[in-house]
């Protein structure tokens, strides 16, 4: 039975990062190919940091990814907070509401909000295809994974603390900071992480809104009518690496504060 | 603590207004809307044109790249971009003019427009020569094995991609254009006919040859053709050098059929506030140095009269890129269909590739599956909360 459910993981793990490997893999392949391997190779890194079309596309997703992932968590914060306050009823409906756009498909997220800036452009003359209504439409679509992620937390927590807090002294905002805020942490980056994740490869719903500016996704699909470049995957095999850095050195520092509380 | 979070935010909401100016105040900049993959960019020592051109003018280049005609058709029609300089196919040109979406060039301010070959003036998807410049050509053909084909060279022909023989070993366009153009010429109907009965018979042929096909693909192509998982694929001849460079035993024949000439061009669509600028980047790409990095990039043949005559002699001489009139004379050139047929078009093509018509009530059904679904799990959890 051991045996058995160490196989299950290793497939699990298998299916899971194989094709990561295989990508790392052939980032470092010296020929156009994606199946025959020719030899090993930088050049491949070494031309994505003089390609300014994809570097161009890859700050232009970081900055939309970075901006509308913590305008999702503020909001989102915010709004699970109150959320979380209000009363039964209110709290289920408006918890469905925000619950839609994730089961919203999303294409038709795409088309209504391409619409509404369209129309807004066109009718008061802000709002111009582009950047800002990247940043908007992504912040939309993210909100909800913010507010799931941290209302559990909201929950969790006692709710006396926060009265307890206001009795020994706190204003109502000063309680907030120092009580409720700190106990929520863990639920806000995961809902953080997540939006800046989901922004990064958000294809359907950037294709719609981004007027001129373009995504590394957008980028990417546009090379299928030749090839995809192998650039694209020194570039996948970069973020790659440096997302799994990140994890590592946030679990490190988790497992370091539980030691430490521990004793 | 509060001043700071407030703070904090106001910093935020002035960013994000902040990039949406920095855009429109700064130096110029012109948005060019171009093919995936279809610019001289600097790999391998080679001329990175947009950066010259914002070298020599000062006018900045926001380059990006689109995957299909229809795609760059859907995102001018939203009303959501305005570009400035776009390179669409020709019947893709010929729809945008029909729909009053282009501006018409001034030719003054192209003065290089008379270094393009007079062979690619008055093209049927541009008859009064108003609204584009060429960039680039080429012809559709097919790639084949020759260690997987038993026939020779000029016995190819596009009934080869029929062939029972080689069934599971065909690639098949995943476009439906240029896969009905082949059905068309087999059938010896023009690729623009406007006779409804010439698609049908069309969508007849392609649906024949479904079985024999492995899959409808567009850039899986290179891999599955140097693999050798595939023996036969139409494609285009700009990307006959990449192809036989993965495997030797790659080769490309025009068929004695006739077949599709395309021809890329530039053009300023109605959207542009910025004429002038897109003149000039269009003008810049007809300069000799330029149009030549660009060919020598991405494959395909030139229009342009100076940058064909620097080209390498064997390039030159080769009739995949540069074939002899006879076969010239035998091509067609896509222009835009009436749109009765272009509805059917797409409507044949998904007949052909899911295999039948779409069953409304089988739609139906599986809507009112997840209703049901959802509606049980509402109940179920209900029940649990009580």
């Amino acid at each position: 039975m051991k045996l058995f459910s160490k196989i299950y993981t290793f497939l699990i793990f298998l299916f899971l990062y194989a094709p990561i490997f295989v990508l790392i893999t052939f980032s470092f392949n010296d020929s156009k190919s994606r199946s025959v391997w020719a030899g090993f190779t930088f050049k491949w890194y070494n031309q994505l940091f003089q390609n300014q079309e994809i570097l161009n596309a890859l700050s232009n997703t970081l900055i939309i990814a970075v901006i509308s992932a913590l305008l999702a968590t503020i909001l989102g914060t915010v709004a699970a907070v109150g959320i979380n306050s209000s009363k039964k009823w209110t709290r289920r409906i408006i918890m469905n509401v925000t619950n839609i756009p994730m089961a919203n498909p999303e294409i038709v997220t795409g088309v209504s909000l391409m619409l509404l800036f369209v129309f807004i452009n066109r009718s008061f003359g802000i709002l111009k295809p582009g950047m800002t209504t990247l940043i908007l439409a992504h912040k939309t679509f993210c909100l909800p994974y913010v507010v799931l992620s941290v209302m559990p937390k909201l929950r969790q927590m006692d709710p006396n603390l926060y009265e307890a807090a206001q009795d020994l002294g706190c204003n109502p905002l000063k309680a907030f900071f120092k009580v409720v805020l700190p106990e929520i942490v863990p639920g806000i980056v995961t809902g953080m992480m997540m939006s800046f994740t989901m922004s990064i490869d958000d294809f359907v719903i950037s294709y719609f809104t981004s007027g001129t500016t373009q995504t590394l996704p957008i980028a990417i699909y546009s090379m299928t009518r030749k090839m995809v470049s192998p650039e694209i995957n020194a570039l996948s095999t970069l973020l790659f690496g440096i997302i799994l850095t990140l994890l590592i050195a946030i679990n490190l520092r988790q497992i370091k504060d539980k030691n430490v509380k521990e004793r | 603590m509060k001043k700071r979070g407030i703070l904090f935010i106001l910093l935020l909401l002035i960013f994000v207004s902040g990039c949406g100016i920095k855009r429109d105040n700064g130096e110029v900049t012109i948005n060019v809307y171009n093919w995936g993959e279809y610019i001289s960019n600097g790999r391998d020592g080679s001329l990175n044109v947009n950066n010259e051109f914002t070298k020599e003018t000062g006018i900045k280049v926001n380059y990006t790249t689109f995957q299909s005609n229809e795609e760059l058709f859907a995102k001018l029609s939203s009303g959501g971009a305005n570009y400035d300089v776009i390179i669409p196919s020709d019947y893709m040109i010929s729809k945008l003019i029909e729909n009053d979406m282009l501006h018409k060039i001034d030719f003054n301010n192209v003065p290089n427009y008379n270094m393009i070959d007079e062979k690619f003036k008055y093209l049927d998807y541009d008859l009064n020569n108003e609204y584009s410049v060429p960039y680039t050509w080429g012809l559709m053909g097919i790639f084949y094995n020759k260690s997987l084909v038993d026939e020779k060279e000029e016995q190819i022909n596009w009934d080869i991609l029929w062939n029972e023989k080689y069934k599971g070993k065909i690639l098949m366009f995943d476009n439906a254009r240029d896969a009905f153009a082949i059905a068309h010429f087999i059938l010896g109907n023009s690729i623009n006919s406007k006779n409804e009965n010439d698609w049908y018979n069309a969508a007849e042929k392609l649906k024949q040859q479904k079985p024999f096909v492995q899959a409808y693909v567009m850039d899986q192509i290179f891999d599955k053709m140097a693999n050798e998982e595939a023996a036969l694929a139409p494609y285009y001849s700009g990307d006959a050098v990449l192809m036989k460079k993965s495997n030797s035993n790659i080769g490309f024949v025009i068929p004695k059929d006739g077949t599709n000439r395309f021809v890329d061009a530039m053009c300023i669509p109605k959207s542009s506030n910025r004429k002038s600028e897109a003149e000039k980047y269009i003008n810049f790409m007809c300069r000799t140095d330029v149009a030549l990095a660009n060919v020598e990039y991405t494959g395909y043949s030139t229009p342009h009269k100076e940058a064909y005559n620097q080209l390498d002699e064997s390039v030159k001489n080769n009739e995949i890129f540069y074939p002899n009139a006879d076969i010239i004379n035998n091509t067609q050139v896509f222009v835009n269909l009436p749109s009765n047929i272009n509805k059917l078009l797409d409507e044949l093509w998904i007949q052909i590739k899911t295999g039948g018509n779409g069953n409304p009530i089988l739609l139906l059904v599986i809507l009112l599956t997840f209703v049901l679904l959802y509606i049980l799990v509402l109940l179920y959890k209900r029940k649990k909360l009580r």
